[in-house]
């Protein structure tokens, strides 16, 4: 199940640019983007603001599409959005009309699954990030942690390729948010997931990809990528004291100096 | 995948109550008891001046008829109905035509106004005719519908039908543009096709200012209704006033418009019931 031994590659961006607006207006948020993305992989982006990181997920998504370049997956170029690639956006975006298993369900709904396997596939990711017991309640009863494990379980309820998530966990506090590092975590290790995850914070960084992807400031392009291992040493110690390594502090620091280099 | 998946090692944090008990009511629309409190004097106040400068008799009872003689006036009114038809039947009749025209109104206005909003080219075509005809007074067109469809109800429901499709129809294009786009792209990449997205996400997204857009309508029409009546009809309670001021019955005229107002109060109460039932997750958003 580890992430390293699989080498499937899922998703590739190949050369690609992104530009924003009319011909003289235009700004580049993105510049020639190489990147492939492995089965199983925990990928985190990391760079300053601004930097067009949530362009790069929106192309990837289907959202938006490239000036050029393109990207493909598995070998198909991605043509706008579909359920492959699971989305999950920084303000939970579950629609307030429907219970919380309804927001699950939906997907599976919408891929005329059968019934009962609907309702397996929601419990079992309900369950999944805690929240069996809240299925009947609407989603604005719940708080800003558990509306965004409800969004997790909505999009993994699709068994996505993969899972592109854009800070998902910027807007919560601390405590909460490292409950939800350990949840998606866990959730990536016991399902083979493929996550690409985007985040300013270089420690959620660490503590949750394999592979560590620095962008520069604007126009986007990839500087540097580390292979780090810390998330598997927590998994399988269930501590979080990898953090006071020295290799830690080392790969923290070089990162660190880099996105300062940006931020001048 | 499997469903299966290992216990151990696996740090699971429980909610603390499975079954948190929040309240679904949203505490915005109560009123304090005093807003109520003040609600009530402004009314008790506005009938005291009303039975002081009767009692002085400053003006003759024809101008300005007296609580008593307009209460009397009702009395009669329920009792033995006006120019012999009852109240009720002249209620009705105002009422079927508001209602038969308002629900042509929201079964067309809702569907064009989302796709509207959804689709400009479907825009391009109904929207420059509803800016045209907007901003007119319906009483100015009325009288080419009563020579077309004839006077009976068939051209007061049109004119109440163009009077509510407006505000309905520009509600829901204003609905789909103010749409939360995360809405529409996490419903694309859960695997929603557009018909799903259309009907799953966008109408019920779009409910609140639909129906803010029926209220609107609503009020548009009733006032429309009225001014129809006294255009051209033999019943109705627009026609009841009008009826009664060729005559100079002002209690009469009291009657009727204090009961114009009261059903327009209950009926605008309904709506808002129905909307607080239909979306309880507004402001939720």
């Amino acid at each position: 199940m580890s992430a390293q031994s699989n080498k499937e590659s899922l998703i590739k961006i190949e050369n690609m640019s992104l530009e924003y607006g009319e011909s003289i207006n235009s700004t580049l948020a993105l510049k020639n983007i190489s990147l492939e993305i492995n089965k199983g992989e925990f990928i985190c982006v990391l760079g300053p603001s601004g930097c067009g990181k949530s362009s790069l997920l929106k192309c990837i998504a289907g959202y938006v599409k490239p000036t050029a370049g393109r990207v493909l997956m598995q070998g198909k170029e991605v043509d706008g959005p579909d359920w492959h690639r699971g989305v999950v956006f920084q303000s939970p975006t579950l629609y307030p009309w429907m219970t919380v298993n309804e927001n699950v369900e939906f997907g599976p709904k919408m891929r005329d699954l059968p019934k009962a396997e609907i309702k397996e596939i929601r419990d079992f990711f309900l369950d999944e990030v805690n929240l069996s017991g809240f299925g009947e309640n609407y989603t604005f009863e719940l708080s800003g942690g558990m509306k965004q494990r409800v969004a997790i379980a909505r999009v993994l309820a699709n068994y996505p390729q993969v899972v592109l998530m854009d800070e998902p966990f910027g807007a919560l506090d601390a405590l909460t948010r490292e409950n939800m590092q350990n949840l998606i975590r866990n959730i990536w290790k016991e399902n083979n997931t493929t996550i690409f995850f985007i985040t300013h914070d270089v420690d959620e960084a660490l503590l949750l990809a394999n592979r560590v992807v620095v962008m520069s400031k604007q126009p986007g392009e990839i500087i540097k990528i580390f292979n780090v291992d810390f998330t598997n040493q927590i998994f399988e110690k269930g501590t979080k004291e990898v953090i006071y390594n020295e290799d830690y502090f080392e790969v923290k620091n070089e990162i660190m100096d880099i996105i300062h280099s940006q931020i001048d | 995948m499997v469903l299966n998946k290992k216990k151990n090692n696996k740090q699971k944090e429980k909610p603390a109550a499975n079954n948190p008990k929040i309240s679904r009511e949203s505490e915005k629309n109560k009123k304090t008891k005093t807003e109520k409190a003040l609600t009530f004097i402004t009314w008790a106040t506005i009938f005291l001046t009303w039975y002081i400068v009767t009692k002085l008799g400053i003006f003759t009872p024809t101008l300005l008829p007296g609580p008593a003689r307009v209460w009397n006036a009702f009395l009669r009114i329920l009792e033995n109905g006006y120019n012999g038809v009852p109240l009720w039947l002249h209620l009705g009749a105002s009422f079927k035509r508001l209602f038969v025209a308002l629900f042509f109104a929201i079964f067309t206005a809702v569907p064009l106004g989302l796709l509207s909003g959804y689709f400009d080219k479907v825009e391009a075509v109904i929207d420059s005719v509803v800016e045209f005809y907007r901003p007119l007074p319906p009483l100015a067109y009325y009288t080419l519908l009563v020579l077309w469809f004839g006077i009976d109800d068939t051209s007061k429901q049109i004119l109440l039908f163009l009077a509510g499709f407006a505000p309905i129809y520009i509600a829901c294009v204003s609905a789909v543009r103010k749409l939360n786009q995360d809405f529409v792209l996490s419903a694309r990449s859960l695997g929603a096709a557009q018909k799903d997205v259309f009907f799953k996400i966008v109408l019920p997204a779009s409910l609140p200012e639909i129906f803010t857009g029926i209220r609107t309508a609503f009020g548009v029409a009733y006032t429309t209704l009225v001014s129809s009546e006294m255009v051209a009809a033999t019943s109705g309670i627009g026609w009841m006033v009008l009826d009664a001021s060729n005559f100079l019955k002002s209690d009469v005229i009291f009657v009727g418009i204090i009961i114009m107002g009261i059903t327009g109060v209950i009926i605008d109460a309904g709506l808002r019931f129905l909307e607080r039932k239909i979306i309880f997750w507004k402001g939720h958003v």
